[in-house]
């Protein structure tokens, strides 16, 4: 990573800390604005926050390994969810992921060559009543069939 | 049909219910509430005899009043908004809709227990809220719905956060909730002791349920006896439902205790079922003799996850996919959780295999029993809650299917 890079990463972080606060209880908003404009938290960010908290870096990867949602590697430039959850299943969500993943040319669980994808399974959204459900980024997408769910991801930038 | 769910908080739909979907303004229970006492606010709690809406079902005046008698210089209330049972989505609906009863709710709370802060620990899969609800909350602020000396009440701050979850569904548990609010992994602690006196960085804590606090808004309003008309006696008042799966209409659905599985099902339009599933993936399945039985704490207890399956339906397939979630979910910190999921996975795939022995099956039901008893939190006490009942419930279907395929084909 460039210096520069470095510096903005660590300026970045201090706005969130001073958002947030500089207790241990600030942790989890803070990694949530790194995973969010990152898509990742890399282990410069961990020290970083680990610093600015005052705590052990090896906490805070300890909180990042616990979560779904937190990772340490890159994942590709936007990530889709899709519900795997029972009464999602039962409307079509088998049919949704093999429409999307011939259309990306991906498993489940992978990222696009261009680094625009990475698709992935997801537990219960809490949508269930209007199934198949999947999340790109943090909008959520209800009611889908195989085409639609290709259309959408088709408009995504 | 649109695919996007956008989100104009406050927007309701035509929904109609007793209780929780009754007339109801901003405020409303934050007015009344302050111009009561403390004791009179817990007396209609008590007369109302509300019990926590998140799946345990412990009396919501007593958790206060614990809370309340608690000494220390602060206090927290927590709305527990992690919602992450599989099938449920009552608390998003209310949350999206009805934000004016949650956050009443949880300003009464801080007033009964004497709090200073309310935190919303809000699931990560419902960021799309988290904008909408911020700004909700500004607008409380303007109109001194929070902040200091609130209505005028000398001496009464009050403030709310959101803090959103990070895609686990153990941190629903409640100290598993307070230990990632922490800055913690979200790992459940032992009990005791409890969060009412030991909580949220070690200070007296009340977690509730978002609906817990949604009817508490009305009780405060409306009063105790009015919310214990509904319901029946061990189970007053009335429960969202969130009900999914084979019907005509799922959707939220406001029914008072005491309703049999039967009048819900007709209600939404679910024609040739063959099992309910109540209370998520950690719930029972009831299959269809049992469907004249009532959801109520003493009949049929539940958090309000329908989900419903008809006659094509392939049970195992159902089983499956729960022990999917919890070998997913279990937090690894305790054996009879981590490694018994897994075994009861193992299991069921056998079955599916056909590659299976009955001595071996009463094992892993056996090894269920185990699980409900020895594992540290909720998550492993209930997850076999689907295996021992699918199997029992449904074992012509399951055990008759012959090798590789449902009954055969
Ligand atoms: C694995 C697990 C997940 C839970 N998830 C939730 C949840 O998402 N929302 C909730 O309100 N309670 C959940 N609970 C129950 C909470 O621990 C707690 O009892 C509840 O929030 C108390 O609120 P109430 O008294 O208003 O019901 C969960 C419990 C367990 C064991
Ligand atoms: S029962 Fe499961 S989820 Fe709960 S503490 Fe043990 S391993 Fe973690
Ligand atoms: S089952 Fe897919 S959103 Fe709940």
């Amino acid at each position: 990573m460039l210096v520069v890079e470095k510096n903005a990463l660590s300026e970045e972080i201090e706005s969130y800390v001073e958002k947030y606060g500089n207790d241990r209880s600030a942790l989890l908003m803070i990694l949530h604005e790194i995973q969010k404009k990152h898509r990742h938290i890399s282990e410069f960010a961990q020290q970083e926050v680990a610093r600015l908290l005052n705590i052990h870096p090896v906490e805070v990867y300890s909180v990042i390994s616990f979560f779904a949602f937190l990772n340490t590697n890159p994942k590709g430039r936007n990530l889709v969810r899709i519900c795997q959850t029972i009464s999602c299943d039962m409307k079509g969500k088998k049919q949704v992921v093999e429409a999307i993943e011939r259309e990306l040319g991906i498993k489940i669980g992978e990222t696009t060559k261009d680094n625009k994808f990475t698709v992935e399974y997801a537990n219960c959204l809490g949508l269930c009543d209007m199934g198949p459900a999947m999340a790109i980024n943090d909008q959520v997408f209800v009611n889908l069939t195989p085409e639609k769910a290709v259309e959408l991801l088709a408009k995504v930038k | 049909m649109e695919n996007h769910l956008t989100v104009k908080l406050g927007e309701k739909k035509d929904r109609k219910g007793p209780v929780i979907f009754s007339e109801y303004k901003r405020g409303d229970a934050i007015r009344k509430a302050l111009s009561m006492s403390r004791e009179d606010i817990l007396f209609e709690l008590k007369d109302s005899k509300l019990k926590g809406r998140g799946g345990a079902g412990f009396l919501t005046s007593t958790k206060w009043m614990l809370t309340a008698a608690a000494k220390a210089e602060k206090k927290f209330i927590i709305c527990n908004a992690d919602e992450g049972e599989p099938g449920t989505f009552k608390d998003r609906v209310l949350l999206m809709e009805y934000p004016e009863l949650v956050f009443d709710g949880m300003v009464v709370g801080g007033y009964t227990i004497g709090a200073q802060l309310g935190i919303v620990y809000l699931r990560g899969e419902y960021e799309y809220l988290l904008k909408p609800l911020e700004d909700y909350l500004e607008e409380m602020r303007k109109g001194n719905l929070l902040g200091k000396n609130i209505l005028g009440k000398e001496g009464f701050d009050f403030e709310i956060k959101i803090v959103l979850g990070s895609g686990a569904y153990v941190c629903g548990e409640e100290t598993a909730l307070i230990e990632s609010l922490e800055g913690h992994r979200g790992e459940p602690r032992n009990r005791p002791p409890y969060p009412i006196n030991t909580g949220f960085l070690g200070r007296p804590t009340s977690v509730n349920n978002v609906e817990t606090l949604a009817a508490v808004s009305h009780i405060v309003v409306k009063g105790g006896k009015w919310f214990a008309k509904y319901g029946t006696d061990k189970s007053s008042g009335s429960k969202l439902f969130s009900v999914s799966g084979d019907c005509e209409r799922p959707g939220v659905y406001e029914l008072p205790w005491g309703t049999k599985v039967s009048e819900l099902l007709e209600l939404v339009g679910a024609k040739n079922a063959k099992a309910v599933q109540i209370g998520g993936a950690s719930g029972h399945c009831i299959p269809k003799p049992q469907f004249e039985k009532t959801l109520a704490y003493e009949d049929i207890p539940t958090g309000g996850s329908v989900m419903i399956f008809n006659d094509n339906r392939d049970m195992l397939k159902v089983l499956k996919n729960f022990m999917e979630f919890f070998v997913d979910e279990s937090c690894g910190q305790c054996t009879p959780c981590r490694i018994g999921n897994v075994k009861l996975l193992e299991g069921v795939e056998m079955i599916e295999k056909g590659n299976y022995t009955f001595a071996h099956i009463n094992k892993l039901k056996d090894l269920g029993r185990t699980m409900q008893l020895a594992s540290k939190c909720g998550l492993g006490q209930s997850s076999p809650n689907p295996f021992i009942s699918i199997l029992e419930n449904f074992k012509d279907e399951i055990f008759n299917r012959g090798n590789g395929g449902r009954n055969g084909r």
